[in-house]
Order: C-alpha cells, then structure tokens, then sequence
C-alpha cells in the first residue's frame, strides 16, 4: 500500500480531508493500478516495475484476477508461452475499460467534493444561525426574567394600592360618619340656638311691652277711608266661610283657564294627529298596492281600510268622550300604522340604496362634467374679480390726479396712445404760444392804458355829444352790460384758463346781452369783432334754443366771411372745450361704468344725456382742426389788421357811439 | 334720546309713582314731589330724620318714609299736604317698612324680626304677625293685591302663612319641607306660590293657594343650590338660577323641567350673537394734551365706547371665586324676563360683564352683551322687549331684538349710572348715580326704526 500512495501522492490531500472517503479507499486503492498506469508508464525505467521480464505471467495472472475482482470478464493473454508479449486486443479493451471506471469515479469524485463544500458551508450557515438563536434565546430570557421582575413589582404595587383604597374608603366612611355626626350635632345647635334665640325674642317683646315710657304709637291727623270705599266688617266666621270660597274662587278660575288651555292645545294635537293618520293612510295605501301582489294588495287594503275605520271609530269616540278605552285604541291603530309606516320607509330605503347604486353608476359622467362646469364658473369669477379690481385701481387713479384721470380715460375708450401723444404735443405748443400771447397780452394792456389816457382827453368832447344824444340812448341796463362786455373786449388775448372763466362768465349773462347786442348791430357802420364775441360764437352748447342756433349760424358766417381769425380761434377754443368735454364725458362715463358694476343701468335719461353728447362730439369732430402755430400768427395778423378799427386803440367816434358814460345825466 | 337736568337724591330714593305722575327723591331729611311732564316741585316735605326708604302707594296718593336709626315712619298725602302720620315703633325697632297693596296698611318689621306690626291708617288699629321669618325674600304679596305669603319660623320649622290682605285674616298656615326656607314669590297669576330653600340645598317647592304641595323640584344634591327664583310674566315659566351657572326652566303644567340654559366661558353657539363693549379712548397727541385739552377736562377723561359684533368663539372673561369665601361671587344672581316673557336677561356673577339674553320662544342663547365693566342694573322696559342696563360708569346701554347702542350721559362733571329704574309707561328711564338723578327720554319713534 505504501508504495501506491507513494506513486499517487497528489491524491492524499482530498483523501485525508474527506472522511467520507476513508471507508471506500480499499475499493479506491484497486482503481488505483489503472489509473495509474500512464503514470507508471512514464516512470517505467525509474522505477522498480511491477513487471519484469521474468513474471510476465505470474502478473498476468495477478492482473486477470484484479480484473474478475473489478468485475471485467476479459483477460489478458500472453501471446506466447513464455509469455514475453501480450496479445494487443483483450489488453486494449481491458485499458479501455479500466480507463473509463476510472474517469467514471473522477466525475463521482468531483461531485462529492463539490457536496461536500456546499455541505460544509451550509453547516456552517447552521452553526452561525444556531448561535445566533442561542443569543436571542439568552436575550429573551433575560426579558421574561425582567417582565416577570416588573409583575412582581406591579403586583406588590397593586397590592400595596389596595391597601391604601380600603384604608381611604374605611376613611371616607369614617369622615362621612364624622361629618353626619358633625351635621346632626350641628343641626341640634343650631335648633338650640334658635330656640334660645326665639325665647329670647319672646322675652325681649314682652319686656318691650311692659316697658311703657315709650309707647309705639301711631299719629294720625285724620284717619282715612278704605281705598276701595267700603267699610271695614268684624271679623266673623263668615267672613273667613267667603274668603274660602274667595280663594276657591280663584283657585278653580285659575284650572279653569288651564283647562280650557289644555283643552284647545288638547284638539289641536288631536287634528294634528287626526291630518298625520290621514296623511299616512293616503301615503300607505297606493305604495302597497303597487308593491305588492294583487291578492297581498286586496288584504293590505282592506285591513287599511279596516284601520281606517277603526281609526275614525276611534277619532269619534274620542272626540265624543275621550274614554281609556278609545285611548287605547287610538294608540295601538297609530302603533299599528307607525309599525306599517316604518317598514315601508325601511323598504324604500333599500330600493333607494339599490337605485342609488345604480344611479352613482350613471351619474360618474355627470358630476364630472359638473365639477367641470364649477371650475370653469370659478375662473370666470376669479376673471371677474380681477376685472374688478383693475377697473376699481383705475377709477382709483383718476381720483388721485387728474393726469392720471385723463391717461385712464384714455386708456379705457378707444383712444390710443397716439392720439395722446399727438395732444401733448400739440399741448405743448399751444402753452408756447400761450407765453408768447401774454407777452403780446401785456404789449397790448400797456396800449391801453396809453389809450385810457387819450380816451380821457376826448371826454370833453363826448361830452358834448352825449347832451345832444342823451333823450335817445339805450336802456340803462345794456348799457351797462355793454360796458362790462367793452371791458373784457379790452382784454384781447387770454390764457386758457381765463378763456374759460369769461367763457363761463358769458355764459351765465349770454342771452340776454345775445339779444341786445344783436340789435344794435346792425345799425352799427362798422361792426367790429371783439375777442367776448368770438368766444360767445364758440360756444358750442348742443341743447341751445333755436334762435340761438340760427344767431350762432349767422355770427360763424359772418365770420368766416369776414375773416379767418375766428374760425382758428374758434377751433383753438373747441379743441380746448372739445378736450374738457371730453374729460367730463369719460369721467361720466367712467361714473356710469362703476355705477353699472356695482348697480344696474336703470334709466333711459342716461341715454338721452349719452345721445347728447355724443352729437356733440361728432359736432366737434367735423369742426376743421387748424394747428396752433398757424392760429395764433393767424389771430396775431388779424389782431394787428384790425387795430385801426379797434375803438379802444383808435378811439369812437361821438357819432357813432351809441353809449354814452352816464355822467351826463348829471349835467341835466 | 334726550337727557333732562340733574337733581339731587340720596340714598338711592328716588321712586315714580305708579300711575307714572309724580316722581319723588328724598335729599337726606327732605322728600321732593315733582311733576314728571313738566320736572316741576309740586310738594316738599320735612321729615323728622334723613330717610332710609320711600315708598309710594299703591293709588299714588301717599308716600311713606322710613328712619329706620329712630324706628319712624311718617306718611304723606299728595293730595293734602297737611296731613300727615307719624308711626312710632318705639324701642323695638325697625329694620323694614313697607305699604300693603291697599295702601291702607303700613307693614312694620320689627328688629331681630321679632313680629311685624300692622298699622291700619283707616282705623288706626295695630295688629301683630308673630315669627316671622328673617330671610332673603319672606314676604311677598300677589300681583292683585289680595293675598300675602310670609314665611314663619316656629320651632326651628319653616312655615308659610297666607294672609288675606283686607282684613289680614290668617288663611292658610302649612308647614314646608324646607331646611331653611330662603324666599317665596307668588306666581303673577296669585294661584301658585314658590317656595325655596337656603342656598345649601337645592331645593324649589311648588305650593297651591290653598296650601296643597304642587311640586318639588331638585335638580342636584349637595353643592350650593338655589341663587335666584323667577317668574315670567305669564307664569308660562318658572326660571331658577343656581350656584352652578346655570339656569333652568319649569313649565307651569307639570312643573318638570323644559331646558337648562348653561353660561359657558366660550361661546360658540352660532344663532347667538354677541356684543361687545369696545372703548375708544380719544386718540391724544402729547403736544395737544396741554391747555387745550385739559380745560376741556370731561370731555378728555371720558372714553367713547360702542358695540362690536364679535365673531364667534367668544371667551368671556371669568373671575374665579375665591373658595374659602362664604357667598361665592359665581352663579346666576339676576333673572329677569322681559314684560312680553318673551325673552329672559341672566346675570353670571363671575363673568360680571356680560348680560345673556334668552329667546324663550325657541329656548336659546339669542345675545351676549360683554361690557368694559361689571354690570351694575338690568332692567326690562315694562311695556316693550327693551333692555336697560348700567356698569357704574357714565353710560346708558341699551339693547333691543333689534340691535344694542350705549349712551353717554351728558351730564356736567361725572354722572356715574349706579342704578336705573324705568318709567311704567317706557318712555322714560331714572339714571341713579351717587347722589344724583337724571331722566333720559327715550325718542318714540325709536321703536318705529
């Protein structure tokens, strides 16, 4: 055997490790020869052979009995006697079969060392889990030794608690006794006490009684009479007899009252009662005779009707004398009916259940358009809510500064940003040339009052000619007008502003000093333009009465006949009325659209004022729009051309002067 | 709303005659008359001592004045100033006085409650009543004037007597199962007297004309018990206060309870609104506050102060009673129903600030009036469901269904409101201050708003 493991030393390792192996290795040293016999082979010169020259057939033999061993039935066979060569053929076979055992119990062998790996890591898979088991174990022993420490304690605690509870009640017992004890004694003294107290009050009256240097005493003047007029009676049995029967008076006057109280609600309740068993019936009815079978609906409805009966028997009766027994039988027909109601109302809700379910079914779609619908509906408030503050921040605006109001105003008609940029613009240059007319203005006062002083110098003279005119002059009044009016004339150029004031000035006094001045006109040789006539030509009112129309007409006529100058001028001032219209029309409408968002438009005066002003606009729309640059030189030119006709720079003439200074009347 | 002059009072005395003439205040010794239209004197008259209580009768033609120091009553007519009557109690005493419902009687108690003295003005005779008892409420005579209750004490047992009031003839006399019998009121229909105990024990008992027991009611054992008792005008109801913040109803049928109504610190009860009391002190620069203001001196001390509707939950503020007090200041002390028993103010006394107001036709919580200060009167407009109230400052509030408003009294120096009393015809409210007196005329198309 020695030798073998010798030869086969690179198969000890795996020998000795498995232990599984060292029962079969008899069996695995008998492979052994064939497995290695390439081996041996190769080491045949070295070493010492298991066959010689000389035992060729004694190892033959020993090779055939290994081979019947193992179990091969073919045997090796010299070839010769001498037994020096081997026939090929059964040695071939032989190898061939031996080499398969052979590679037959490598494979076994590979599959057995690779079991026995995963057996060993599975083993130690076990172990580790093993301990760790055994450290859980440990732990939760210690835990059940801890909880059962804990219990001890609680139970102990428990134990200690009940003691103090029977301690505590055994003292509430005892205090409530005390107390009691304390309530009796208490309430004994307490009477003491008071009996004392009422026997010293008894004494106390009597001694005040006895004791007469001070008497109570009533002082009366002159006794009164009773309040109710009769006389006071004795004190007899019949008097207390009717004051009994006076109580009892009112004591059965007052349950009469609650009687006849009770009574009515009595019948009240009783129709109540009444209309419900009706109301019931009517509702039970016709449901069980469409619920149910024909036959179920004939019973059901005659014992309904028989209840009905019953019912109304019992109504009556009770109603006639509201005995026990119609009580009794009230109750239970409304049991009865309450029994039916109850039942029907519990069928009708598992038919509503059902049709509920079927119905939610239906109405998923439904509710989901309506969601829909909702959230649309919320952003279309959410819009309007964002509307309304925009529109409620702009009004702000206008509020604030009128600059503001004007660019609002625009931006909410349909004015663009153009036009307003062009109206600055234009703005702009109008207040340059506004400058250059006061420059102009002041040359002009200053000539004036030079002309003040020759008019002074003329006086004289006038003088004179007023004596000879005076039986024919005018009414005081216009002349008075006229002089105010010759005042502004005076004035011939003005600022906007001014503009407007003597505008509105005019306006208060227009009519009249309209119709006077037109009358005089045309008696007049020379009728000269003054500035007050331009601007009462310039007033564009749309609600204007016909004649003032018609006098409007002729003066826009004439001038434009006569001169250009108006008209620019006329067309400076629209455009600067035309621009205030326009504020306080956008203003008011800007008004009228905060009214409509937080009231309705009601009233048809609106559209008519609306219809006014829009003629108006168009009105002043279709005026021809003329820059002013060009109005002003315009005015300037005609300003200078007309100054030889202008009274007050070259003076009246006494002849054609129709109004005269009133201080003449005093020379009379 | 307007205010008239103020007068002088003492005392608090100061009382309109019931068919809502005359208007009578004592200024120590002295009693005033004045005619209420025109707030002219009509009569003074000099009583032997400063007087301690003023009574009118009930035909307006007398006025009693008690001192109570000097055991005196003297009477005095309207009608002929030179009559007069002088009742001396001698030295026994006299702790209270007051008229019978005639007017013809003059019902003295003595002290130490040893008797009540009846002095007839008719015939000038005296009759006793013996024990009575010396309680909250032991005399109470009904609405019509015909009967007087008067709780007794004999024997260390509580007795009820009725009296009937011509000719004090003794009608009933029953023993009740009280403890210690604190009060009785008649019911305003005179056929049910209630009767109930110390506050120790809660306990209301229910007692016929005759005597018969109608009903007891206890509504829990052995924490204090029974504040305040009301009847409703109707005698519908019968509201009972307690020391445990709540108030219950009974019915008049079954005398059982209908409803509790509870005074929570928080109020979350959404049908009920409340008003609450917001000062505005006037908002004083530094600078401003020199000459100017200071010689407008009322006028800078004075604080504005209006309702606010708050928005619901409330908290009230609440006072803890101190709890080794006798008389805890907790619990409902005042109980009044409106003339049309359609609604019931409450006090609590430890929220002081706050007066509830109750629907009694849908039984609940309608407003809650929470004041700056402690709530000093509560007074209902016998004629209209209108609320008057005062907090010892110088305002008048007012409420109504339909709404609430404070007044400012405008009254030169500092008019503080302590009390008030309504004219019986509701146009006119008596604002008590400390010696002082003034008439606020309510507008009469007021309630036309």
């Amino acid at each position: 055997m020695g030798e073998w493991r010798a030869t086969n030393a690179y198969m000890e390792g795996p020998e000795i490790s498995s232990i599984s192996h060292v029962t079969i290795s008899p069996s695995r040293h008998n492979h052994v020869p064939g497995y290695s016999f390439p081996l041996s082979r190769s080491s045949y010169s070295v070493i010492s052979a298991f066959c010689t020259e000389d035992n060729v057939p004694q190892s033959i033999s020993y090779l055939n009995q290994e081979l019947a061993v193992l179990g091969l039935s073919m045997c090796i066979e010299a070839s010769s006697a001498e037994g020096a060569s081997l026939k090929a053929v059964p040695v071939l076979n032989t190898m061939y079969e031996l080499l398969q055992i052979n590679k037959r119990n490598m494979c076994a062998l590979e599959e057995m060392e690779k079991e026995q790996l995963k057996k060993l890591s599975t083993l130690e898979h076990i172990q580790i889990s093993n301990s760790r088991l055994k450290d859980q174990l440990e732990l939760s022993m210690r835990e059940k030794s801890g909880l059962h420490e804990t219990e001890r304690q609680l139970q102990l605690k428990i134990k200690t608690l009940q003691s103090c509870l029977k301690t505590e009640k055994e003292e509430v017992q005892k205090l409530q006794s005390i107390i009691a004890s304390r309530a009796s004694q208490y309430s004994h003294d307490a009477k003491r006490k008071e009996r004392e107290a009422a026997k010293l009050k008894e004494r106390l009256s009597q001694l005040l009684v006895d004791r007469k240097e001070r008497k109570l005493a009533i002082d009366v003047l002159n006794s009164l009479g009773r309040s109710d007029g009769k006389r006071s009676m004795w004190k007899t049995a019949k008097l207390s007899a009717s004051h009994e029967s006076e109580m009892y008076k009112t004591l059965l006057g007052d349950y009469e009252t609650s009687r006849k109280a009770l009574i009515l609600e009595n019948a009240e309740l009783k129709k109540v009662l009444q209309q419900m068993k009706k109301e019931m019936m009517h509702i039970l009815a016709p449901r069980q005779q469409s619920t149910s079978g024909a036959t179920a609906a004939d019973d059901s409805q005659e014992q309904v009707e028989s209840d009905e009966e019953k019912a109304g028997n019992t109504s009556r009766e009770a109603f006639d004398h509201s005995c026990e027994l119609a009580r009794e039988q009230l109750l239970n027909s409304i049991r009865q009916q309450w029994r039916k109601l109850r039942n029907h109302v519990e069928k009708l809700d598992q038919v509503s259940q059902v049709h509920n379910q079927m119905e939610s079914n239906k109405e998923t779609i439904p509710l989901e358009t309506h969601e829909d619908e909702m959230e649309r509906m919320r952003q279309e408030v959410q819009q309007c809510r964002e509307f309304i503050h925009a529109q409620q921040q702009l009004l702000q605006q206008q509020l604030n500064t009128s600059f503001d109001d004007e660019t609002a105003a625009l931006l909410n008609d349909c004015y663009t940003l153009e036009e307003k940029e062009r109206l600055k613009e234009e703005w702009k240059l109008f207040e340059e040339q506004k400058k250059n007319f006061e420059k102009e203005r002041k040359n002009f006062t200053e000539a004036a009052i030079r002309l003040g002083r020759e008019k002074m110098s003329f006086e004289e003279d006038r003088a004179a000619w007023l004596k000879n005119h005076f039986l024919n002059a005018t009414p005081f009044a216009n002349r008075r007008r006229y002089s105010s009016s010759d005042g502004q004339s005076a004035l011939s150029v003005r600022s906007e502003p001014e503009v407007r004031m003597s505008s509105a000035k005019a306006k208060r006094s227009k009519s009249p000093t309209y119709t006077t001045f037109s009358t005089p006109k045309p008696s007049r040789s020379s009728p000269v333009p003054s500035t007050t006539e331009l601007y009462r030509t310039l007033r564009l009112l749309p609600d204007g009465s016909c004649s003032k129309h018609s006098n409007r007409g002729r003066w826009l006529e004439t001038s434009t006949v006569e001169e250009g100058h108006p008209q620019i001028k006329s067309n400076l001032q629209a455009r600067a009325e035309h621009r205030r219209r326009k504020n306080r029309y956008y203003r008011s409408a800007l008004g009228k659209r905060k009214r409509t968002n937080t009231q309705r438009m009601s009233s048809s005066s609106n559209l008519t004022t609306m219809k006014k002003a829009v003629q108006q606009l168009r009105f002043e729309a279709s005026i021809n729009r003329v820059k002013v640059s060009q109005a002003a030189v315009d005015l300037q030119q005609f300003c200078l051309q007309n100054a030889l006709q202008d009274p007050l720079l070259t003076g009246v003439s006494s002849s054609t002067n129709p109004f005269r200074p009133q201080k003449v009347c005093s020379f009379l | 709303m307007n205010f008239s002059e103020v007068f002088k009072q003492s005392n608090h005395l100061c009382k309109v005659s019931p068919d809502g003439k005359y208007l009578a205040t004592c200024v120590q010794y002295r009693l005033v008359v004045r005619d209420l239209s025109t707030l002219q004197i009509l009569q003074l008259y000099t009583c032997l001592d400063q007087v301690s209580h003023m009574e009118w009768s009930s035909d307006s033609l007398f006025i009693l004045c008690a001192m109570y120091k000097r055991g005196l009553v003297q009477v005095w007519s309207l009608e002929q100033p030179d009559w007069h009557c002088k009742i001396d109690e001698g030295s026994i005493g006299l702790v209270s006085s007051r008229w019978s419902p005639d007017g013809r009687h003059i019902l003295n108690t003595t002290e130490f409650h040893l008797r009540i003295t009846v002095w007839s003005l008719c015939t000038k005779a005296v009759s006793y009543i013996k024990y009575p008892k010396a309680c909250q409420k032991g005399i109470d005579f009904s609405r019509d004037g015909c009967y007087m209750a008067l709780a007794e004490r004999r024997d260390c047992k509580d007795y009820v007597s009725i009296f009937v009031c011509d000719d004090w003839h003794l009608l009933r006399h029953f023993e009740t199962e009280t403890q210690d019998l604190a009060g009785l009121e008649w019911s305003p229909n005179g056929c049910v007297l209630a009767v109930w105990d110390s506050c120790l024990e809660y306990k209301v008992l229910l007692y016929s004309l005759d005597g018969r027991l109608l009903s007891t009611y206890c509504a829990y054992e052995w924490s204090l018990g029974v504040k305040s008792v009301s009847w409703s005008p109707s005698s519908q109801f019968l509201a009972i206060g307690s020391y445990d913040e709540k108030v219950r109803i009974l019915n008049h049928i079954t005398w059982k309870k209908i409803i509790q109504f509870e005074h929570p610190a928080t109020i979350d009860n959404t049908k009920a609104i409340v008003y609450k009391e917001v000062d505005r002190r006037p908002a004083v620069v530094s600078d401003e506050l020199s000459l100017h203001n200071i010689t407008m001196g009322s006028t800078l001390f004075s604080t504005q102060s209006k309702y606010e509707i708050c928005p619901l939950p409330v908290q009230i503020p609440v006072v803890k009673p101190e709890p080794d007090r006798a008389n805890p200041k907790i619990g409902v002390s005042v109980l009044a129903f409106s003339s049309d028993s359609r609604y019931l103010a409450t006090k609590n006394d430890n929220m002081a600030t706050a007066v509830w107001v109750w629907d009694m036709q849908k039984m609940s919580l309608d407003t809650v009036l929470e004041h700056t200060s402690a709530v000093r009167c509560v007074m209902w407009d016998p004629r209209r469901p209108r609320l008057a109230l005062c907090t010892g400052n110088s305002k008048l509030y007012l409420w109504s269904p339909g709404g609430c408003v404070s007044v400012q009294v405008p009254a030169e120096g500092s008019f503080q409101v302590q009390s008030l009393k309504w004219h019986c015809s509701g146009d006119s409210v008596i604002l008590l201050g400390k010696d002082q007196l003034c008439l606020c005329y309510m507008d009469t198309d007021y309630e036309e708003k």
